[in-house]
């Protein structure tokens, strides 16, 4: 704990060195303050709008689950099909490298134009951008399995099938939680720009901040999807520490 | 052509445990073999394969096993034996996400046998092999030591009639080493079990094999002798009677290493 606490303490000291500059900036007249407003400013923006704040926040919060729940079935599933059918790997995996190409903003307007504006888009737009990670590690944890284990699995003959529960997807689990880490801030700017053209969450409240020239809203809004997906990875990181300490899935002992 | 086949002209009592008869292995891309031998196994024999490292020793035992085809000659397995071979790697392999208890179970989970009934055995046998307190432990809170009985709790579970055991102590110290050499010994004196056991050790060779083949760095059988002891116990490598055993496979040994 103490050891923590010293080993962060030089970002703590630059944090409050960079807010108390940027503070007496912005008191002096140096920055105008409709370009960029005093973190005391935005501190009470977000005291007074909390309730909006945190009901855009939770808004947007679901949408990622959403997106992110869908790419971690369909992407493992995905990866564990092209894993033990090659011939549907070769003839379709080429095209889901479309999900990891395509820019989120080019695609968000046709996606409005198929799933209206409201949630179902923005679910679809997380999903969209964080379906590729997970399928990609979950697909390259399957394919990396221990050659030694491999060996010994195989002197009792077993079917397919057992051996991709018993070997192949216990040894993929530290891959697939780190396609979900990855996958999870993905997510996060998937749904914020989904809900930019769709309307709802954060997205929409930092969109209409900005159409009122609420500059100290969009930095509440701002700072909200950060600590948002900051949150969200800090989570991610747990529930692995946590599977991994209760089950050592290594690839050697 | 190779030939591997099960026997059943002859009755089990007279017939060999394993025979080679030319049995050869060449791999790919090699010019030269890197195993031919013939070697015949009676029931009941315990055998010690030693040789230079590089030898083939290796090998031999995948082929017994089936890991490896022969390229040629013939390989019988008496029939009462064919599929009842359990194999030991030269390190413990375990799978560091299973317990103890989840490790033994797994190749009757693999083989899909009756995995249901088996809770009682593999305790059972894992604490005949003093792992009573390590049921539920993962490999990596285990020692070697612990880890390679582990292993032979894995081997032994689908009650096999002969290891085939690769070096399996070698990564191990010496007391440990002593204390599985005969806990090997008692599970041969228990179980019935034979095995075949590859070391480059020549005095755990000497220890643990009714015979010793010695390799050459050819894959063929050098000298075969036959080790006859009436007990077997640590003591035993003190006496004059194993040290000239030992002495006799060092100088052969040795000039093996020199021609190569």
């Amino acid at each position: 704990m103490i050891d923590a606490i010293r080993r962060n303490l030089p970002a703590w000291v630059f944090l409050a060195i960079l807010l108390v500059a940027w503070q007496l900036a912005v008191g002096a007249g140096w920055i105008a303050s409709y370009l960029l407003p005093a973190p005391s400013d935005i501190y009470a923006t977000t005291v007074e709008l909390w309730p909006e704040l945190w009901a855009a926040t939770l808004q947007t919060f679901g949408s990622i689950v959403w997106g992110l729940t869908a790419s971690f079935a369909i992407g493992v599933s995905l990866a564990i099909g092209f894993f033990s059918v090659p011939i549907l790997r070769r003839a379709v995996l080429p095209f889901c490298v479309f999900f990891q190409t395509v820019p989120i903003v080019a695609i968000a307007p046709l996606l409005v134009i198929w799933f209206g504006f409201g949630d179902t888009t923005v679910r679809a737009s997380a999903f969209i951008v964080s379906l590729f990670p997970i399928l990609a590690n979950t697909l390259t944890g399957l394919e990396e399995t221990d050659p030694l284990l491999r060996e010994l699995f195989g002197l009792y003959k077993p079917s397919k099938w057992k051996m991709i529960r018993s070997l192949q997807i216990p040894s993929a689990i530290p891959y697939i939680l780190t396609g979900l880490r990855i996958s999870v801030g993905l997510a996060t700017i998937g749904a914020i720009v989904g809900e930019f053209i769709a309307g709802g969450g954060l997205g929409s409240l930092i969109d209409s901040a900005r159409t009122q020239q609420r500059v100290d809203l969009v930095f509440a809004g701002v700072l909200a999807s950060s600590v948002l997906a900051l949150a969200l990875v800090l989570t991610i990181d747990l529930i692995s520490g946590l599977l991994l300490r209760r089950r050592p899935y290594t690839r050697s002992a | 052509m190779s030939e591997v086949v099960a026997r059943t002209d002859r009755t089990a009592s007279d017939v060999a445990s394993i025979e080679a008869n030319e049995l050869t292995k060449r791999f790919p891309n090699r010019t030269e073999d890197t195993l031919r031998l013939s070697f015949s196994i009676p029931p009941r024999q315990c055998v010690s394969l030693l040789g230079p490292s590089g030898c083939g020793k290796t090998t031999l035992l995948r082929v017994l096993m089936g890991i490896e085809a022969p390229t040629a000659g013939s390989l019988t397995v008496a029939p009462g034996l064919a599929g009842h071979l359990s194999y030991v790697f030269q390190e413990p392999r375990l799978v560091p996400w299973r317990t103890s208890r989840e490790n033994v179970r797994l190749p009757l989970e693999l083989a899909s046998r009756d995995v249901g009934n088996s809770h009682d055995a593999i305790g059972r046998l894992l604490d005949s092999l003093g792992l009573a307190e390590r049921v539920d432990h993962f490999p990596r809170e285990l020692s070697g030591g612990m880890q390679m009985r582990v292993a032979l709790a894995r081997a032994l579970i689908t009650q096999p009639k002969m290891l085939l055991l690769d070096e399996p102590f070698a990564a191990l110290d010496e007391r440990t080493r002593f204390r599985l050499q005969d806990l090997l010994l008692d599970l041969r004196e228990r179980l019935g079990l034979q095995y075949v056991f590859v070391t480059h050790s020549i005095s755990e060779a000497v220890y643990l094999g009714d015979r010793v083949l010695l390799m050459n760095r050819a894959g063929q059988i050098d000298t075969d002798r036959p080790i006859v002891f009436a007990r077997r116990d640590q003591s035993l490598k003190l006496g004059a009677e194993f040290n000239a055993h030992v002495r006799a496979f060092a100088e052969r040994f040795a000039t093996l290493e020199r021609d190569a």
